[in-house]
């Protein structure tokens, strides 16, 4: 693997998860913008990587009787490993992750209102895998570049999301305010936009948005068994509501009341009316200056304008507002490169990636995910996970530094045999080939000269065998659990 | 002139002389001397907790009217007498740890506390508690910066994270709290045998160590490295920890364990963060008997009760103080869904052998007549009485012997409850 175009690097690391050797070959002498275009237009790619699950060429995965990833959250976190790991599309993976942590849902509430087997299903079931509509995660697949208002509006009927936040309990009698509120504060323009009464009028807007139930034998845990969207006329309230925003393009702020059988269209309404609003193009291009840009600084007022134009202009369209974001100045601009703290998911799969996975099962990783604060389908809240420099408390670095270690073991005797081949004469060679291998942001002379003393220590080189198995595992550890391998 | 601890501390004997004349600065290092075994534990219950549930005014006949679903029984509840005001209180069924403690006169309940304008957002709201500052919520927290007020260099362990996020008030310009969520794993692994694993430490050691020059973030990093490998071997000593008591079996139990493991263990930490959620209860609250309210409860009344008695076991009570409050109170009104949704003031508690148990602060009249002066919204929600930011000031003062003026950025003393 040998490394040269910087900027093809930083773009896979930015919107992927790191290059692998075919993607350095493959864009050697590229452009970033033709890279740019593979990634954003990803239909031209083959979507075949759950294909590949239990092929031997392939990171494995761990079964406990049968692989059941539409069923069982732990081997539904597996797959989604693996795809991250193998994916030929890894913009499509990569804005699945974001919206994820965008439209935060957590399995474990699901499960405890209708048991695992319904609540994976909500989360990951692939569409036509087993009854019942598409999990949230495939939905975000789904709509991972299209219309922001189009995906604002099926998250709205999701499943998972109407468990999540209690819109099934919902009703007109007394409103029940969790979505309507997180909808306006979380998922569109934020705070400071809105008031108690808009919370009031939007609980509204939502009565009777719920679940049926189509269940075998009356039984959650029959994996025929499912819940789909329902619009419940009857519990709908139909009288008007009046927002402090303009709701319509004319400046109506009035949604009017309307026959119960035709209620649901106030939701669709307020919806479209949020997703078009000019300040949540704002807070989404804030939200995409710190995923793609950069977390060092605070967003450009002109990167917001620009990335908050095109998204209107395009009407909510994301794949003009990646594609646009990504061949922008700001993001080639080398000063940002490695400038946004990795998510633990990000970590684990680019050190996959680069150490090695024969023989390795992403089963492996969902503990130290767990530990290292990203246990995926289990954000902590409705708003995500606590982004840049929250993901790196002392307990959650030693979890990044102790999973290097395990995939190092793990790998011990690829490396070994790898670096043996080009680079067993001295330790500077050894150490070349490592940094050429993994992907740390630039090593100053002092951690570099720390890491050639830790070669030198209680060895003789030109290596043997043994003292390159037992030194490249180390070096990996050392390397992956680096602070300057953190960053992407 | 004005100086900080911290300045004082960099600066030596210049700038004590500078400051002689201040009386505030004397008081300030007076209040520091002698009060160094103390420490302060918070219990965050995160996700807005329905204050009206955790201490019920059985006697508002709006309560009831307002909660068919979900009010508390009068009969069930455990009664703590009134407040100066006349309200007749009483805790959740649930909660005779908790009633334990008040009897034995060592828990204060601070009603009605909060501030203007609530945004009834989780986020903000508990940024807003973590920082002590409504108008800015985004810089550091109130505790970081009163561990940015001690001498240096600070023990890595002066402060104890037992959650796996860093929370807003434990963040600070000079300290980097370890979190610890679990002490059983925290330790550090390698793919190699002893030698070996040792010469790897000391390079992840060396290379932490470096400076980073230009860049901030991996100073950030490294700091956070020699935070973990700091404190491995220290946190390993709390691991073998045998309590007086037997603790009930769950989360927040087995963190208030580990914290008094490291009290006994004599680790010198100040500051603990313990952190439990489930709170934000939207629908399916329950109400005397069963639902997740009750539970939540129970897991509370009897976990604090635990760590209460492990403490008094070992003659520990009274270096210690608690604090626990949430982001918000909620709404008065029940939900359609026998659940509550985001409103605005609500309690905090303390306990502890230094406190004077009792209870603080009037309960608001439930009625929801909009000129009703102690709801806001229209009546809908509780209006603040007692800013929470004078607790915060009681206790930076009183407890942890640092100016409060200093910490808060003014002088929030005026109406704290005489909590300790």
């Amino acid at each position: 693997m040998a490394r040269g175009n910087w900027h093809v690097e930083h773009l896979l690391r930015r919107a992927g998860f790191g290059p692998n050797a075919e993607d350095l070959a493959r864009f050697e002498e590229s452009p970033v913008a033709l890279a740019v275009d593979y990634l954003v237009d990803y239909e031209r790619r083959p979507d075949d990587v759950d294909s590949k699950i239990g092929l031997p060429a392939y990171v494995s995965v761990t079964t406990r009787g049968q692989f059941s990833p539409n069923t069982n959250i732990d081997d539904a976190r597996q797959r989604w490993l693996f795809r991250m790991v193998h994916t030929q599309r890894p913009l499509q993976e990569k804005m699945a992750l974001f919206w994820h942590n965008h439209f935060a849902t957590a399995y474990s509430k699901i499960a405890g209102v209708y048991g695992a087997v319904q609540a994976t299903k909500m989360m990951a079931l692939k569409s036509g895998e087993l009854p019942g509509p598409q999990g949230q995660i495939e939905l975000f697949l789904q709509f991972a570049l299209g219309s922001f208002r189009n995906l604002l509006l099926e998250v709205a009927k999701d499943p998972a999301t109407v468990v999540w936040l209690d819109g099934r309990t919902n009703v007109k009698a007394r409103p029940q305010e969790n979505f309507g509120r997180e909808i306006m504060e979380l998922f569109t323009f934020g705070l400071g936009n809105y008031g108690e009464q808009d919370v009031y009028a939007a609980a509204r807007v939502f009565t009777g948005w719920n679940l049926r139930a189509a269940l075998v034998a009356g039984r959650n845990d029959d994996p025929n068994s499912y819940y789909e969207f329902v619009y419940n006329a009857a519990q709908h309230d139909v009288a008007a509501k009046t927002f402090t925003f303009p709701v319509y393009s004319d400046g109506n702020k009035t949604i009017p009341a309307r026959a119960a059988a035709d209620g649901m269209q106030d939701g669709v309404d307020f919806i479209t009316a949020l997703a078009n609003h000019p300040e949540t193009a704002r807070r989404l291009a804030r939200k995409l200056w710190n995923f793609f840009i950069t977390e060092l600084t605070a967003p450009d007022p002109g990167f917001v304008e620009a990335v908050a134009g095109v998204y209107l202009e395009n009407k909510t369209e994301m794949r003009p507002v990646i594609r646009y974001i990504l061949r922008s100045q700001w993001f080639i601009d080398p000063a940002r490169w490695f400038t946004r703290y990795s998510w633990p998911v990000e970590f684990v799969v680019r050190s996959i990636r680069e150490v090695g996975w024969n023989g390795f099962s992403v089963d492996n990783a969902r503990t130290p995910l767990t530990n290292m604060g990203q246990t995926l389908f289990e954000p902590p809240d409705v708003a995500g996970w606590e982004l840049g420099p929250g993901w790196f408390s002392s307990g959650a670095m030693l979890s990044r530094m102790n999973f290097a270690a395990t995939l190092a073991a793990n790998q011990r005797f690829n490396l070994a045999r790898d670096v043996g081949a080009v680079a067993r004469r001295a330790p500077e060679d050894a150490l070349a080939f490592f940094l050429d291998r993994l992907s740390p942001a630039y090593l100053d002379q002092g951690p570099y000269n720390d890491l050639l003393t830790y070669l030198r220590a209680n060895a003789t080189w030109p290596a043997t065998d043994a003292l390159l198995n037992t030194k490249s595992a180390g070096l990996a550890r050392l390397v992956v659990g680096s602070s300057e391998y953190q960053f992407v | 002139m004005k100086y900080s601890r911290r300045e004082f501390i960099r600066d030596g004997v210049t700038a004590f002389t500078v400051s002689f004349a201040a009386p505030a600065f004397l008081s300030d290092i007076a209040m520091a001397q002698g009060v160094r075994s103390r420490n302060l534990v918070v219990l965050y219950l995160s996700g807005g907790n329905d204050s009206l549930s955790t201490v019920v005014p059985y006697k508002d006949p709006f309560y009831y009217s307002r909660r068919p679903a979900i009010a508390i029984p009068a009969g069930q509840v455990l009664q703590i007498g009134s407040d100066t005001k006349g309200n007749t209180l009483g805790l959740h069924p649930r909660l005779t740890g908790l009633h334990s403690i008040f009897n034995d006169g060592r828990l204060a309940v601070i009603q009605r506390a909060g501030y203007n304008n609530s945004s009834r957002s989780h986020f903000q709201g508990t940024d807003i508690w973590g920082t002590g500052d409504p108008s800015s919520p985004s810089s550091i927290g109130w505790l970081g910066r009163y561990l940015d007020t001690l001498p240096s260099p600070v023990d890595p362990l002066i402060g104890w994270n037992a959650t796996r996020e860093t929370p807003r008030a434990l963040m600070s310009r000079t300290v980097a709290v370890p979190s610890i969520p679990d002490a059983r794993t925290y330790s550090l692994s390698s793919p190699n045998g002893a030698a070996e694993a040792l010469n790897e430490r000391t390079a992840a050691t060396r290379m932490s160590s470096n400076a980073a020059g230009d860049r901030p973030h991996l100073s950030f990093v490294n700091g956070t490295v020699r935070g973990a490998l700091d404190t491995l071997d220290r946190v390993n000593l709390v691991n073998q920890y045998v309590p007086s008591v037997t603790y009930p079996n769950n989360g927040l139990a087995l963190a208030l364990r580990t914290v008094a493991g490291s009290i006994v263990r004599g680790i010198g930490t100040k500051v603990y963060w313990v952190q439990f959620g489930g709170f934000d209860t939207h629908s399916g609250q329950g109400n005397a008997g069963g639902g997740g309210y009750a539970n939540l409860m129970g897991t509370v009344g009897d976990s604090v009760n635990a760590f209460y008695n492990d403490l008094r076991n070992q003659s520990l009570l009274n270096d210690t103080l608690m604090l626990q409050f949430s982001e918000f109170g909620r709404r008065i009104s029940e939900n359609g869904s026998q659940g509550t949704d985001h409103g605005a003031a609500g309690i905090m508690l303390a306990m502890g052998g230094g406190v004077r148990g009792g209870i603080y602060g009037s309960a608001a009249s439930l009625d929801p007549n909009p000129g009703n002066p102690t709801l806001e919204n229209a009546g809908g929600d509780v209006r603040y009485e007692t800013d929470f930011r004078s607790v915060y000031a009681k206790v930076l003062d009183n407890w942890l012997g640092v100016n409060s003026t200093t910490v808060l950025g003014a002088d929030f003393r005026a109406g704290a409850p005489a909590i300790i």
